[in-house]
This record gives structure tokens, sequence and C-alpha cells, in this order.
């Protein structure tokens, strides 16, 4: 018997039936602590909403027979020109400054809002794992060079930076895209490579390493799957962070142009008519909020889930609050920078 | 000695910051905004090529980009930020001008923010898992969730229009310095203050909240109480000064998320100050304003960040300056 076939036989014997049960129940028990989380199954259900409402935007469109772009003068605006109130016209929750139907409008914003937050957020957690990982488990120049990296992304003005972007390239949703998954990877980085730091010093890390496992397998195969939790719960608290980031640009004018309707260049616009038409604001202001309300919530509960040591406020167990500080706090520093 | 190693050491990384973020801006401007472009804007569109090669030559627009970096950076040193294209105005003259009312609205969102934020989180830490402190926690939710935008924009509609509308005048959107009265003055930066409260007192309440119940589960807050101190000061003379340290470094990163803040808060309630004379000013490719923005703000984060450092010495005897 060769020696290959050895390590491959012990292989198979210690680690996938281990490795079956571990991860099964580990996400199981996630589940059962998160089913009975009330806040956390209403952000699910709120986002499975938001989503919907994206999906069904067309329709909507046709139902009603108002095109996202198309203005309605005589039907969708008062005699002096401006937005009529919900209910006019069939115009369910009224109309912009054009006479657009602001239903239909806010609907197809929610397309953009989710596209941009999930794709960014994608792109940040799969940059940040990677870079993270690399820099922790290679340590050495590799590290330092990659976390000062990180020091000077997360240290830049970012809007000012975004707003000097639009100026070089102009407005556009691929800009915007860029700007934001450019800007949030660094927050990943930063957690993976602490926790990278801390788990290769684990005893079946060496273990991986003596029987000749590369470092790209340790990395991806061994150490990945432990960092998987810390990153669903940053992800999930991301998501929020990219839709306000996004609707923050297009507010300032440097976001999605016109006519596309994305939540922040309908609140741009609406910012000159909130004295007359309060629909104008209040809507897409509530879509704003409650979808990134929601997303912070699940991201909240899925944390609790995972580790039943934190506090959990609306839950009502009894914990010490400890772990919960260090997740946290890139995450505001980035929602902070951000907004 | 330490100390002052210390010092020099972080004004030294401090200048490196300034100097690398300031060249990044001045790089990304030079390739934002063509010579042609510039020139063609302020002598019109009638102007001839040579009347178009004259205004390129008196702003320096036709040398080589390194000279030109050059000739920035030696007047950086000097303190000289150049002169805008469009104000006919040295640079330095146009921050002077739109500095008061982003100072004001800087000094005041920062005060509230710290006393609302470090007032609840304090109050729901006393008071863990009371009402009070469900309410808070889910208020510091919905502020952190919020865009700073949408509340300034919420504000203006359910606060500022009916305030206005029955004539209660203090909140108001006339322009108002501080020499021209305390009340103008408040009632003009009011609703700013308010918005950059709201969203960030929720991070200092959440951040104050569980690091002070973290450090009143400490032995040696039960050794301060068996000695039979008050918890007052038990509270305040003891938890506080430990727990504020993670409070005190978040500061030090808002700082610089503050100048994305005001930016926004300018751009809703119509302030003119910096950060809108900047939102104008990348619009109409006035790169010597922009850069003189950026060279400030960074600046300003810089020392803010040496400062804070300096702070956590004077809070935790514990940290040590290295």
């Amino acid at each position: 018997m060769s020696v290959t076939e050895i390590q491959f036989q012990t292989k198979g014997m210690e680690s996938a039936p281990v490795q079956v049960i571990e991860g099964r129940s580990q996400w199981q028990l996630t589940w059962r602590r998160l089913r009975h989380d009330k806040m956390a199954i209403a952000s699910i259900i709120v986002i499975l909403l938001v989503c919907a409402a994206a999906l069904i935007a067309p329709l909507v469109a046709t139902w009603t027979g108002h095109p996202p772009n198309q203005p309605f003068p005589n039907t969708g605006t008062n005699a002096f020109g401006n937005p009529v109130g919900p209910g006019t016209h069939h115009f369910l929750l009224g109309t912009d400054n054009l006479g657009r139907d602001l239903l239909v409008r806010i609907l197809y914003g929610a397309r953009i809002s989710l596209f941009v937050g999930l794709l960014t957020t994608a792109i940040a957690a799969v940059g940040g794992v990677s870079i993270g990982l690399v820099a922790g488990y290679f340590g050495g120049l590799i590290d330092t060079l990659l976390a000062r990296f990180v020091d000077a992304v997360l240290s830049f003005p970012v809007i000012v930076t975004a707003l000097a972007l639009a100026a070089v390239f102009g407005a556009s949703l691929q800009i915007v895209i860029g700007v934001i998954a450019f800007f949030s990877w660094a927050g990943i980085a930063r957690i993976v490579r602490g926790q990278t730091l801390s788990l290769k010093e684990k005893e079946y890390i060496e273990a991986a390493r003596s029987i000749g496992a590369n470092p790209w397998r340790i990395m991806f195969v061994d150490i990945l799957p432990n960092l998987l939790g810390p990153v669903l719960v940053l992800a999930t608290l991301y998501i929020p962070t990219a839709v306000s980031f996004e609707a923050t640009l297009s507010f300032l004018g440097i976001g999605i142009p016109l006519p596309t309707a994305s939540w922040g260049n309908i609140l741009n616009v609406a910012n000159d008519y909130y004295q007359v038409a309060w629909w104008y604001v209040v809507f897409p202001a509530a879509a704003l909020l409650m979808t990134t309300l929601a997303f912070n919530l699940l991201g909240d509960g899925i944390r609790d889930a995972m580790d039943p040591r934190t506090e959990r406020i609306f839950a009502g167990s009894q914990a010490k609050r400890g772990r919960r500080r260090r997740t946290v706090s890139p995450e505001i520093a980035v929602a902070a920078e951000g907004s | 000695m330490n100390m002052l190693r210390f010092m020099i050491r972080r004004i030294l990384s401090g200048l490196v910051v300034i100097w690398v973020v300031t060249s990044a801006t001045f790089f990304l401007f030079f390739k934002a905004v063509p010579e042609a472009a510039v020139a063609r804007n302020l002598a019109g569109k009638a102007a001839s090529p040579a009347v178009l090669q004259q205004v390129a030559k008196n702003l320096g627009l036709n040398q080589p980009i390194l000279v030109q970096y050059w000739h920035f950076l030696a007047r950086l040193v000097h303190g000289n930020l150049g002169k805008s294209y469009y104000l006919q105005e040295p640079v330095t003259t146009v921050i002077k001008q739109d500095l008061p009312p982003t100072v004001s609205l800087v000094i005041g969102g920062v005060t509230l923010w710290l006393i609302v934020g470090l007032a609840v989180g304090i109050l729901s830490a006393t008071r863990a898992r009371s009402i009070f402190d469900r309410i808070s926690t889910a208020g510091v939710l919905a502020g952190v969730s919020a865009p700073t935008f949408v509340v300034g924009q919420l504000l203006l509609l359910i606060v500022f229009l009916p305030l206005s509308k029955t004539g209660f005048t203090w909140v108001s959107q006339t322009p108002a310095s501080i020499g021209s009265g305390f009340g103008k003055w408040s009632g003009y930066f009011f609703l700013g203050w308010v918005t950059l409260a709201v969203v960030q007192a929720a991070v200092y309440t959440r951040l104050s909240r569980g690091s002070l119940l973290d450090t009143l589960g400490e032995d040696y807050i039960r050794t301060a109480r068996s000695k039979g101190l008050s918890e007052r000061r038990v509270l305040y003379r003891h938890a506080l000064r430990s727990a504020l340290t993670p409070v005190v470094s978040q500061l030090g990163v808002d700082l610089g998320a503050l100048l994305g803040g005001v930016i926004v808060v300018e751009q809703v309630f119509g302030i003119q100050g910096l950060g809108f004379q900047t939102v104008q000013s990348i619009a109409r490719g006035d790169t010597p304003v922009v850069l003189g923005f950026v060279v400030l703000a960074t600046f300003f984060v810089v020392v803010a960040n040496i400062v804070v450092d300096m702070l956590y010495g004077v809070l935790d005897p514990r940290v040590r300056i290295t």
C-alpha cells in the first residue's frame, strides 16, 4: 500500500462523517433558534415582500396602464403643475413632479435597490473573504501590505471619492456598484483576517498541514467553513448599508441617472416638493427605511441565533453581550461612512 | 520623552496620509477635467482657439502634469491652495467664506449626538432589560438603518412644515450665523444638528450601553461596591471612565465619516457651506476648490485622530502610549 493511499483512507474515515453531522446540526440549531425570534421572522417576511414587489413591478405597470417612465401631464398633475395625491385618477400612491405613477416607480426602485444591495454585498464578501484569508494565513509581508491597504480604503473620505469618480466617469449603475463594492470589502477582509489568524493556530490545521495539504486547500476547505457563520452575519448587515449607500449617491445626483427610478433619485427630486406633496417624500422614504431596517433586524437575529451566549433583548434570554461588539464595529464604521 | 516620540511619529504618519489622499485626488481630477474643457468653460463658447490657449496658459494648464503637481505641492507647503477657476478668488478665501456654516453644523451636531448617545446608553445599561432599554434598542436599530438624507427629509416634513404653518418661527430656513444672535443661529442649524445626531447617536448608544454593561460585570466594580461606595460614585467615577474607551475610538472613526454626513445635510437643508460648495465645484470641474476641501478635510481627520489617541491615555491609565 502506498503512502498516498493510506492518506486517502485516513482522511476519508476521519473527516467525511464528522463533517456531515456537524454541518447539519449547526445550521439546524441556528434555524431552530431563529424560528422563535419574532423580529427575525417578521423581517424575513418584509424582505420577501420587497422581493415580490420588485418582481411584480412590470405586472403592476401593465395592470395600472402606467409605465414607470411615462408622464401623465393631464391626469397626473394638478392645475399648478404639481403632483396629485394618493387615490386621484387611479394613481394609488399619487404621482411625482412630472405626473408619473409613484407606486410603479417605487416598485421599479425596489429592483435597483435589491440588485445593487445584493450584488455589491456578494462582490464585497467574495473579495473580502479571499483577501482576509490570504493575509491572515500567509502573514508576513503579504499581510502587512494587505492590512495597510485595508486601512487606507477604510480611511478614505467615501462620499468625496464617489463624487470625484462620478465626475470622472459620469453617473451610471456600473460606477455605483463599483464604488460601493470597493468601499465595502475592506471591513469584511479585516474581520476574516482576524478570525483566520486565530483559526490557523488550531490543532486541526496543524493536522491538515502534517498530512501535506497545500495552503489553498487549508484556507478554503479547512478554514473557510468555520468562517461562514460570521461572514453570513456580516453580509446580511452589509446589504442595508449598500442599499442606503446607493440611495445616498442617487440622492446627491451621482448615482442611478434619471429617468431610471431609484429610491434615492426619487427622493432627490421630492426634496423640492415636500411642501406641496407629502406622499412624494413619505412613500419612497418608507420603502427605503423598511427595507434597511428589515435586513438589519435579520442580521442581528442570525447573529443571536448563531451565538446563544449573546444577549437577546427582544427574545428574552439571560446572557452577556461580550462577543457582540467585535463583530459590530466595522459594520457601524461602514454604515456611518456610507450615510 | 515617550510621549514626544509618539507625537512625532503620529504627526509624520498623518502628513503621509494627507499627502497620499491629496495626490490621489489631484491625479484623479487631472484625468477628470481636461484642460480644454476648463478653458472653454471659462472663456465661453465663442472664444477663438488663441483665447483658449491663453486661458489655459494663464492657469498653468498647458504644463506637463508632473510640473503642475510639483507646483501644487510647493504651494501647499506654504499654505497656498491656489486660485479657483471660476470664482476668481484664492481657494483659501473661498474656504474662509464657506467654513462658518459647516463648523456650526459640525460642532452642534457632535455635541448633540454625544450627549444623546451617551445619556441614552448609560440609562439603558443601568436599567438593562427595562421598557426604556427595549424602546431605545429599537430606536437604535432604526437610527442605524436610516440613511442621513431620509432622516433630514422626514424632519423637514414632520417638524419644519407643521411648525412654520402654525407660525412658530424659531426653526427657520433663513441663513443665520452666530453673529446674528444665538436664537436665530440655533434655529437655522437645529434640524441639521438633529439629523446628524439621530443617525450617529444610535451608534454611540449601542457602543456605550454594551461597553458599560461589560465593565459593570468586572471584579473591580464589585470591589468598589463592597467598599460601600454609592452606586453613583461606582458608576461615574469607576465604571464610566474605562467604558468610554471604545466610544472615544469610534469618535475618531466617525469624524472622517462626518464629512460625508455634512455634505448630505447641507444638500438637504440648502445650507451654503463647504460641502455644498464642494458638490458644486465638482460639477463645474473647479479642481483647486475640490483639492482644497480634500486637504482641509483630511487634515481635520488626522488631527482629530491624534487627539483621540492621546485621550485614551487620559481615560484609561492601563493604555500605554508607545
